[in-house]
């Protein structure tokens, strides 16, 4: 069974979510890495950018396949992960730390509480994922 | 999900005790990965890699007639065929477009094997015996259930399938074969493969393949091999620009567009597609296929636009990270001008257009064993 912090919490594409002050940091987890294989490129929103809940705001590519990463919160973003760029494959080694992908501010506090919670998420991944 | 017919290769047991990814690909059951795609493609360039490649079709043509059965079927000169080598060839249509990519072994005076894409043997079956009915005294025979296929293929190659082989590997040159016991299995031992390294592809009985694919991994061991999926097959072949059916070449692309014109041979008579082929040699070839690397941060995919000053000149086939060669790179039709290695282009990727050029290729330099 994949890394699932209890701390976070998840959209059903695969992100996490981690509040961080008035902010929010956001990444795709262990068992999105895992299903996805050896990540080659990832493609981010620039500063400044807004970001929509359940919108997709990038792109990570595996050797085999493209995946459109989802937010799980409307916001704009505050910060994105430049090392992601020269070091996709972060995103495998540390899902959860260093391949963090954007941290966003959000303005709308409310969907942080319809994101899955770690049981939730938890009971999604031993279903299969979807 | 209903239950698919997807076919598994004798190593299927294999591969999940192994703990492989299993992905569906051509109809079949196949690991794409074991431990990681860079990992595995790594180590084949640095070692050796195991590729159960038992998916692959093999036919069986024999009596007096398969030459001429072959020579109308494929584009390359199989009278050039001595028994014990082997050719890599091409399956046309009429219209000079691919039904298949394959390599043609001579197996003894009269008889010969080809070996065909998996996602293809059921079309192929239909193409050769159909098209060669009028052949008279070449009989055909599908081997392709009861053959295993494994590629051992990288700088430990020949070590490894030299301790098991009852015979000097060493001295079988590249596209030539042998039989002999491998790991005291039946097996022939053909010097081909499909990574751009030195290697083998050994055909075995269906119900030896596991006992084979045992031995190797046990004498790989210690000379840091390690059984590869098809994702890094892909990678491997990629960076070599070998063309990968269903992607470069199909039934749209015609022979000479898609590089392979060095396996069509005019001179030797009558074959299918011939006539469209020398009609496209005559006129010039409309567009090429060429080996892109791109200039800005992306990666290229199957089917993406090739633009050249903001106007369509071309699509992407293939393309990917290149583990070795630490690129993202790809292959692509270009109109013919634009063919030359350093031409700019741009690669349409999620509606942006991104830099590449025309790159030299192979991206990687061939060690294969030279002809001998």
């Amino acid at each position: 069974m994949a890394n699932v912090p209890k701390e976070l919490r998840y959209t059903r594409e695969h992100e996490w979510a981690k509040q961080d002050g008035d902010r929010v940091r956001i990444g795709i987890t262990a068992y999105a890495q895992e299903q996805l294989g050896d990540v080659v490129f990832v493609e981010l929103p620039k500063v400044g950018a807004k970001v929509t809940a359940a919108k997709n705001f990038g792109v990570v590519e595996s050797v085999k396949a493209v995946s459109d990463l989802f937010s799980p919160l409307s916001g704009e973003v505050v910060e994105i992960n430049g090392e992601l760029a020269q070091k996709p494959e972060t995103v495998n080694q540390d899902p959860y730390g260093k391949g963090w992908m954007l941290v966003v501010k959000p303005s709308n506090k409310g969907e942080w509480d319809q994101l899955l919670t770690a049981q939730q998420y938890e009971e999604l991944i031993a279903q299969g994922g979807h | 999900m209903s239950a698919t017919p997807f076919k598994r290769t004798p190593l299927y047991a294999e591969h999940v005790a192994a703990g492989a990814r299993m992905v569906p690909f051509g109809g079949w059951e196949m690991p794409v990965q074991y431990t990681g795609i860079i990992e595995e493609h790594r180590t084949t360039r640095s070692a050796a890699g195991l590729f159960d490649v038992s998916h692959m079709g093999e036919f069986e043509v024999d009596g007096p007639g398969a030459l001429a059965a072959l020579q109308h079927l494929t584009t390359n000169d199989v009278a050039a065929l001595q028994v014990g080598q082997i050719q890599y060839s091409v399956l046309c249509y009429d219209s000079g477009t691919i039904v298949d990519d394959l390599t043609v072994y001579r197996l003894g005076e009269d008889r010969y094997m080809i070996t065909v894409n998996a996602g293809n043997i059921d079309k192929d079956w239909a193409h050769v015996t159909t098209s060669t009915a009028h052949v008279k005294d070449a009989r055909w025979r599908n081997a392709s259930e009861g053959t295993g296929l494994i590629a051992v293929q990288g700088p430990k190659a020949e070590a490894i399938v030299g301790r098991l082989a009852d015979r000097d590997v060493t001295a079988i040159g590249y596209y030539r074969f042998e039989r002999g016991n491998v790991g005291d299995v039946p097996a022939l031992i053909s010097r081909t493969g499909y990574t751009g390294e030195d290697g083998f592809e050994l055909y075995a009985p269906a119900d030896g393949t596991a006992q084979l694919w045992k031995a190797l991994l046990a004498a790989g061991r210690a000379e840091g091999a390690v059984p590869v999926g098809l994702g890094a097959r892909d990678t491997l072949r990629l960076e070599m620009k070998y063309a990968l059916y269903g992607n470069d070449i199909d039934e749209t692309t015609n022979a000479l567009e898609a590089g392979l014109g060095w396996v069509v041979k005019p001179a030797k008579g009558d074959f299918i597609g011939r006539a469209a082929l020398e009609k496209v040699r005559a006129e010039g070839m409309r567009r090429r296929l060429v080996g892109i690397e791109m200039v800005d941060k992306a990666v290229a995919r199957h089917g993406y636009p090739v633009k050249h000053d903001g106007r369509e000149a071309g699509i992407v086939t293939s393309g990917s990270y290149g583990p070795s060669v630490d690129k993202y790179i790809g292959i692509a039709y270009v109109e013919t001008a634009l063919a030359p290695v350093g031409t700019a282009l741009e690669v349409e990727i999620r509606g942006q257009g991104k830099a590449a050029r025309v790159a030299r290729t192979p991206f990687q330099p061939s060690r294969v064993k030279k002809a001998g």
